[in-house]
Protein backbone atom coordinates (compact mmCIF):
# COMPACT_ATOMS: atom_id res chain seq x y z
CA UNK A 1 0.00 0.00 0.00
CA UNK A 2 1.61 3.40 -1.19
CA UNK A 3 1.96 6.00 1.94
CA UNK A 4 2.40 9.54 1.74
CA UNK A 5 5.79 11.25 2.54
CA UNK A 6 6.48 14.83 2.54
CA UNK A 7 9.65 15.96 1.17
CA UNK A 8 11.65 18.92 1.45
CA UNK A 9 14.81 19.36 -1.26
CA UNK A 10 17.18 22.40 -0.62
CA UNK A 11 19.21 23.25 -3.73
CA UNK A 12 22.45 25.19 -2.44
CA UNK A 13 25.74 25.96 -4.76
CA UNK A 14 28.08 23.85 -4.84
CA UNK A 15 31.65 24.62 -3.16
CA UNK A 16 33.95 27.12 -4.97
CA UNK A 17 31.10 28.16 -7.17
CA UNK A 18 30.51 31.77 -6.98
CA UNK A 19 27.01 32.82 -6.04
CA UNK A 20 26.13 36.34 -6.95
CA UNK A 21 23.21 36.72 -4.69
CA UNK A 22 25.25 35.07 -1.37
CA UNK A 23 28.29 37.76 -2.12
CA UNK A 24 25.52 40.41 -2.79
CA UNK A 25 23.70 39.97 0.56
CA UNK A 26 26.95 39.47 2.35
CA UNK A 27 28.19 42.91 0.82
CA UNK A 28 24.75 44.46 2.39
CA UNK A 29 24.37 43.28 5.59
CA UNK A 30 27.53 45.39 7.22
CA UNK A 31 25.76 48.25 5.85
CA UNK A 32 22.96 47.76 8.34
CA UNK A 33 25.78 47.50 11.23
CA UNK A 34 26.43 43.59 10.81
CA UNK A 35 29.83 43.58 10.66
CA UNK A 36 30.14 40.27 12.27
CA UNK A 37 28.92 37.64 9.25
CA UNK A 38 30.37 35.74 6.51
CA UNK A 39 29.58 32.45 4.40
CA UNK A 40 26.57 33.97 3.13
CA UNK A 41 24.75 31.73 0.41
CA UNK A 42 21.55 31.85 -0.93
CA UNK A 43 19.49 28.50 -2.66
CA UNK A 44 16.01 27.49 -2.84
CA UNK A 45 13.71 25.34 -1.11
CA UNK A 46 11.33 22.67 -2.86
CA UNK A 47 8.86 21.14 -1.12
CA UNK A 48 6.73 18.24 -2.56
CA UNK A 49 4.59 15.21 -1.05
CA UNK A 50 4.87 11.63 -2.97
CA UNK A 51 3.01 8.93 -3.00
CA UNK A 52 5.70 5.33 -2.65
CA UNK A 53 5.74 1.98 -0.98
CA UNK A 54 8.12 3.26 1.51
CA UNK A 55 10.73 5.88 2.54
CA UNK A 56 13.69 4.20 0.45
CA UNK A 57 11.35 3.98 -2.53
CA UNK A 58 10.23 7.48 -2.22
CA UNK A 59 14.23 8.72 -2.01
CA UNK A 60 15.00 6.62 -5.07
CA UNK A 61 12.63 9.10 -6.51
CA UNK A 62 13.33 12.81 -5.28
CA UNK A 63 17.01 11.67 -5.70
CA UNK A 64 16.58 10.63 -9.28
CA UNK A 65 13.97 14.49 -9.89
CA UNK A 66 16.81 16.24 -8.42
CA UNK A 67 19.64 14.84 -10.86
CA UNK A 68 17.25 15.24 -14.01
CA UNK A 69 15.39 18.63 -13.19
CA UNK A 70 15.43 20.65 -9.61
CA UNK A 71 18.91 20.63 -9.30
CA UNK A 72 21.96 21.55 -12.29
CA UNK A 73 24.51 19.11 -10.44
CA UNK A 74 26.87 21.11 -12.52
CA UNK A 75 26.31 24.30 -9.83
CA UNK A 76 24.10 23.15 -7.42
CA UNK A 77 24.35 20.49 -4.41
CA UNK A 78 21.04 18.65 -3.13
CA UNK A 79 19.74 17.13 0.44
CA UNK A 80 16.61 15.36 1.09
CA UNK A 81 14.68 15.60 3.49
CA UNK A 82 11.51 12.96 4.28
CA UNK A 83 8.89 12.71 6.68
CA UNK A 84 6.36 10.31 6.46
CA UNK A 85 2.63 11.94 6.50
CA UNK A 86 1.11 8.47 7.06
CA UNK A 87 1.85 5.94 9.25
CA UNK A 88 3.77 3.25 7.09
CA UNK B 1 20.80 25.93 -52.94
CA UNK B 2 19.75 27.99 -49.93
CA UNK B 3 20.64 26.94 -46.28
CA UNK B 4 17.40 26.35 -44.70
CA UNK B 5 17.58 26.79 -41.22
CA UNK B 6 14.75 25.66 -38.08
CA UNK B 7 14.20 28.15 -35.33
CA UNK B 8 12.87 26.57 -31.91
CA UNK B 9 10.20 28.36 -30.57
CA UNK B 10 9.28 27.47 -26.92
CA UNK B 11 6.53 29.26 -25.13
CA UNK B 12 8.31 32.75 -24.03
CA UNK B 13 10.85 32.52 -27.03
CA UNK B 14 11.49 36.20 -27.93
CA UNK B 15 13.73 36.56 -30.42
CA UNK B 16 12.68 34.17 -33.37
CA UNK B 17 11.59 36.34 -35.66
CA UNK B 18 14.97 38.75 -35.37
CA UNK B 19 16.80 35.15 -35.84
CA UNK B 20 14.82 34.54 -39.13
CA UNK B 21 15.11 38.14 -40.15
CA UNK B 22 18.56 38.04 -39.83
CA UNK B 23 19.63 34.65 -41.49
CA UNK B 24 17.01 35.84 -44.10
CA UNK B 25 19.08 38.82 -45.44
CA UNK B 26 22.23 36.92 -45.79
CA UNK B 27 20.30 34.23 -48.08
CA UNK B 28 18.85 31.37 -45.84
CA UNK B 29 15.08 30.50 -45.91
CA UNK B 30 13.66 29.67 -42.62
CA UNK B 31 11.21 27.74 -40.47
CA UNK B 32 9.71 27.49 -36.64
CA UNK B 33 10.10 24.45 -35.31
CA UNK B 34 7.92 24.37 -32.42
CA UNK B 35 9.03 23.22 -29.46
CA UNK B 36 6.11 20.39 -28.74
CA UNK B 37 6.89 18.69 -32.10
CA UNK B 38 9.55 15.82 -32.03
CA UNK B 39 10.97 16.67 -35.19
CA UNK B 40 13.76 18.93 -36.72
CA UNK B 41 12.25 18.02 -40.19
CA UNK B 42 14.44 18.95 -42.80
CA UNK B 43 16.54 21.96 -41.88
CA UNK B 44 20.40 22.24 -42.56
CA UNK B 45 20.92 23.81 -39.39
CA UNK B 46 19.09 24.73 -36.44
CA UNK B 47 19.25 27.67 -34.05
CA UNK B 48 17.58 28.32 -30.53
CA UNK B 49 17.11 31.73 -29.95
CA UNK B 50 17.34 33.93 -27.27
CA UNK B 51 14.27 34.59 -24.88
CA UNK B 52 12.47 33.30 -21.99
CA UNK B 53 11.89 29.22 -22.74
CA UNK B 54 8.82 28.24 -19.88
CA UNK B 55 9.31 31.22 -18.43
CA UNK B 56 12.78 30.15 -17.06
CA UNK B 57 11.06 29.09 -13.79
CA UNK B 58 13.74 26.79 -11.47
CA UNK B 59 16.77 27.54 -13.84
CA UNK B 60 16.75 28.60 -17.35
CA UNK B 61 16.26 26.65 -19.89
CA UNK B 62 15.22 23.55 -17.31
CA UNK B 63 12.14 23.11 -18.37
CA UNK B 64 12.99 23.77 -22.05
CA UNK B 65 15.70 20.79 -22.10
CA UNK B 66 12.61 18.41 -21.34
CA UNK B 67 10.56 20.09 -24.71
CA UNK B 68 9.76 17.10 -27.27
CA UNK B 69 11.71 18.82 -30.23
CA UNK B 70 15.14 18.94 -27.68
CA UNK B 71 15.41 14.89 -28.47
CA UNK B 72 15.33 15.77 -32.24
CA UNK B 73 17.76 18.71 -31.52
CA UNK B 74 19.58 16.58 -29.88
CA UNK B 75 20.06 13.82 -32.54
CA UNK B 76 20.61 16.31 -35.51
CA UNK B 77 23.57 17.24 -33.00
CA UNK B 78 24.46 13.76 -32.48
CA UNK B 79 24.83 13.85 -36.24
CA UNK B 80 27.11 16.94 -36.50
CA UNK B 81 24.53 19.23 -38.17
CA UNK B 82 24.84 23.04 -36.87
CA UNK B 83 23.00 23.93 -33.82
CA UNK B 84 23.44 27.70 -32.58
CA UNK B 85 22.36 28.81 -28.94
CA UNK B 86 21.73 32.49 -28.55
CA UNK B 87 22.06 33.95 -25.34
CA UNK B 88 18.66 31.92 -23.74
CA UNK B 89 19.27 29.29 -26.46
CA UNK B 90 22.79 28.74 -24.38
CA UNK B 91 21.18 28.68 -21.39
CA UNK B 92 18.89 25.21 -22.84
CA UNK B 93 21.64 24.05 -24.52
CA UNK B 94 23.60 24.00 -21.54
CA UNK B 95 20.59 22.57 -19.74
CA UNK B 96 20.62 19.54 -22.15
CA UNK B 97 23.96 18.64 -22.07
CA UNK B 98 24.83 19.50 -25.55
CA UNK B 99 27.33 21.77 -24.14
CA UNK B 100 29.61 22.21 -20.86
CA UNK B 101 28.59 24.34 -17.89
CA UNK B 102 26.11 26.51 -16.83
CA UNK B 103 25.19 30.10 -17.00
CA UNK B 104 23.96 31.65 -13.68
CA UNK B 105 23.06 35.36 -12.03
CA UNK B 106 25.44 37.94 -13.45
CA UNK B 107 27.64 38.91 -10.87
CA UNK B 108 26.90 42.11 -8.95
CA UNK B 109 23.37 40.70 -9.93
CA UNK B 110 22.83 43.69 -12.98
CA UNK B 111 20.55 43.15 -15.76
CA UNK B 112 22.40 44.20 -18.25
CA UNK B 113 21.68 45.59 -21.87
CA UNK B 114 24.63 47.09 -23.63
CA UNK B 115 27.06 46.83 -26.59
CA UNK B 116 29.78 44.46 -25.57
CA UNK B 117 33.06 44.16 -27.79
CA UNK B 118 33.96 40.18 -27.92
CA UNK B 119 37.30 38.90 -29.44
CA UNK B 120 37.12 35.57 -31.58
CA UNK B 121 38.92 32.97 -29.55
CA UNK B 122 38.93 30.25 -32.51
CA UNK B 123 38.30 29.82 -35.88
CA UNK B 124 37.33 26.18 -35.45
CA UNK B 125 33.70 26.47 -35.00
CA UNK B 126 30.27 26.56 -36.68
CA UNK B 127 29.82 30.02 -35.47
CA UNK B 128 33.71 31.43 -36.36
CA UNK B 129 34.80 29.76 -39.59
CA UNK B 130 34.41 32.55 -41.90
CA UNK B 131 36.30 34.72 -38.89
CA UNK B 132 39.98 35.15 -37.92
CA UNK B 133 41.64 34.88 -34.65
CA UNK B 134 41.85 37.93 -32.40
CA UNK B 135 38.58 39.89 -34.62
CA UNK B 136 36.64 42.68 -32.49
CA UNK B 137 33.20 42.21 -32.79
CA UNK B 138 30.71 44.53 -31.81
CA UNK B 139 27.73 42.69 -30.46
CA UNK B 140 25.12 43.47 -27.90
CA UNK B 141 24.52 41.48 -24.76
CA UNK B 142 20.57 41.51 -23.26
CA UNK B 143 20.74 39.09 -20.06
CA UNK B 144 20.68 38.73 -16.42
CA UNK B 145 21.70 35.11 -16.31
CA UNK B 146 24.96 35.41 -18.47
CA UNK B 147 27.61 34.22 -15.84
CA UNK B 148 29.30 31.37 -17.28
CA UNK B 149 30.82 28.91 -14.89
CA UNK B 150 32.33 25.58 -15.09
CA UNK B 151 34.44 22.94 -12.73
CA UNK B 152 38.53 23.61 -13.06
CA UNK B 153 38.55 20.10 -15.25
CA UNK B 154 36.11 21.30 -18.03
CA UNK B 155 37.80 24.82 -18.39
CA UNK B 156 41.05 22.72 -18.81
CA UNK B 157 39.15 20.64 -21.44
CA UNK B 158 37.96 23.48 -23.34
CA UNK B 159 41.41 25.22 -23.29
CA UNK B 160 43.32 21.60 -24.33
CA UNK B 161 40.36 21.27 -27.40
CA UNK B 162 40.08 25.09 -27.99
CA UNK B 163 36.79 25.20 -27.44
CA UNK B 164 36.56 28.58 -26.26
CA UNK B 165 34.73 30.32 -29.42
CA UNK B 166 34.59 34.00 -28.05
CA UNK B 167 35.43 36.11 -25.16
CA UNK B 168 34.32 39.72 -23.94
CA UNK B 169 36.64 42.09 -24.08
CA UNK B 170 35.53 43.52 -20.76
CA UNK B 171 34.30 41.31 -18.49
CA UNK B 172 30.36 42.43 -17.92
CA UNK B 173 28.94 39.77 -16.22
CA UNK B 174 31.54 37.81 -14.12
CA UNK B 175 31.95 34.88 -17.05
CA UNK B 176 34.59 32.32 -15.76
CA UNK B 177 37.65 33.38 -18.26
CA UNK B 178 35.68 35.96 -20.14
CA UNK B 179 34.13 32.80 -21.78
CA UNK B 180 31.27 35.05 -24.39
CA UNK B 181 30.27 31.43 -25.93
CA UNK B 182 31.92 27.77 -26.07
CA UNK B 183 31.49 24.68 -28.65
CA UNK B 184 31.11 20.85 -28.75
CA UNK B 185 33.87 18.36 -28.87
CA UNK B 186 32.44 17.78 -32.35
CA UNK B 187 32.58 21.95 -32.53
CA UNK B 188 29.21 22.30 -34.48
CA UNK B 189 26.94 23.04 -31.89
CA UNK B 190 28.12 26.79 -30.70
CA UNK B 191 26.18 28.68 -27.87
CA UNK B 192 26.79 32.64 -27.06
CA UNK B 193 25.10 35.08 -24.69
CA UNK B 194 25.69 37.93 -26.94
CA UNK B 195 23.28 38.67 -30.20
CA UNK B 196 24.58 38.32 -33.20
CA UNK B 197 21.49 38.55 -34.49
CA UNK B 198 20.92 42.02 -33.58
CA UNK B 199 24.05 43.44 -34.75
CA UNK B 200 23.61 42.46 -38.82
CA UNK B 201 22.40 46.23 -40.01
CA UNK B 202 23.83 49.66 -39.63
CA UNK B 203 20.85 51.29 -38.35
CA UNK B 204 21.42 48.68 -35.36
CA UNK B 205 24.31 50.01 -35.04
CA UNK B 206 26.65 46.95 -35.59
CA UNK B 207 26.89 44.84 -39.01
CA UNK B 208 29.58 42.70 -36.53
CA UNK B 209 27.44 39.88 -36.10
CA UNK B 210 26.98 39.22 -39.95
CA UNK B 211 30.43 37.02 -39.80
CA UNK B 212 29.70 35.01 -37.10
CA UNK B 213 25.95 33.93 -39.22
CA UNK B 214 27.89 33.76 -42.26
CA UNK B 215 30.22 31.02 -40.74
CA UNK B 216 26.97 29.20 -39.38
CA UNK B 217 25.64 29.42 -42.96
CA UNK B 218 28.95 28.10 -44.05
CA UNK B 219 28.99 25.03 -41.41
CA UNK B 220 25.50 24.17 -42.64
CA UNK B 221 26.35 24.67 -46.53
CA UNK B 222 28.62 21.93 -45.71
CA UNK B 223 26.76 19.29 -44.11
CA UNK B 224 24.25 20.07 -46.43
CA UNK B 225 25.89 19.23 -49.39
CA UNK B 226 26.98 15.70 -47.76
Amino acid sequence: MAHQFAVRVDVSHLPGILDPQGVTVERALPALGYHNVSGVSIGKTVDLTIEADDEAAARTQVDEMCRKLLANPVIEAYTITICALTSA
Amino acid sequence: MSVHVGIVQFPGTNCELDSAWALEQLGATTEILWHGDKTVKNVDAVVVPGGFAHGDYLRTGAIARFSPVMDAVSAFAAEGGPVLGICNGFQVLTEAGLLPGALQKNAGLKFKCEMSTLVVATTNSALTNQATVGQELRIPINHFEGNYTCDAETLAELHAEDRIVVRYQQNPNGSLDDIAGVCSAGRNVVGLMPHPERACESILGSTDGVVLLESFLAAAGVTARA
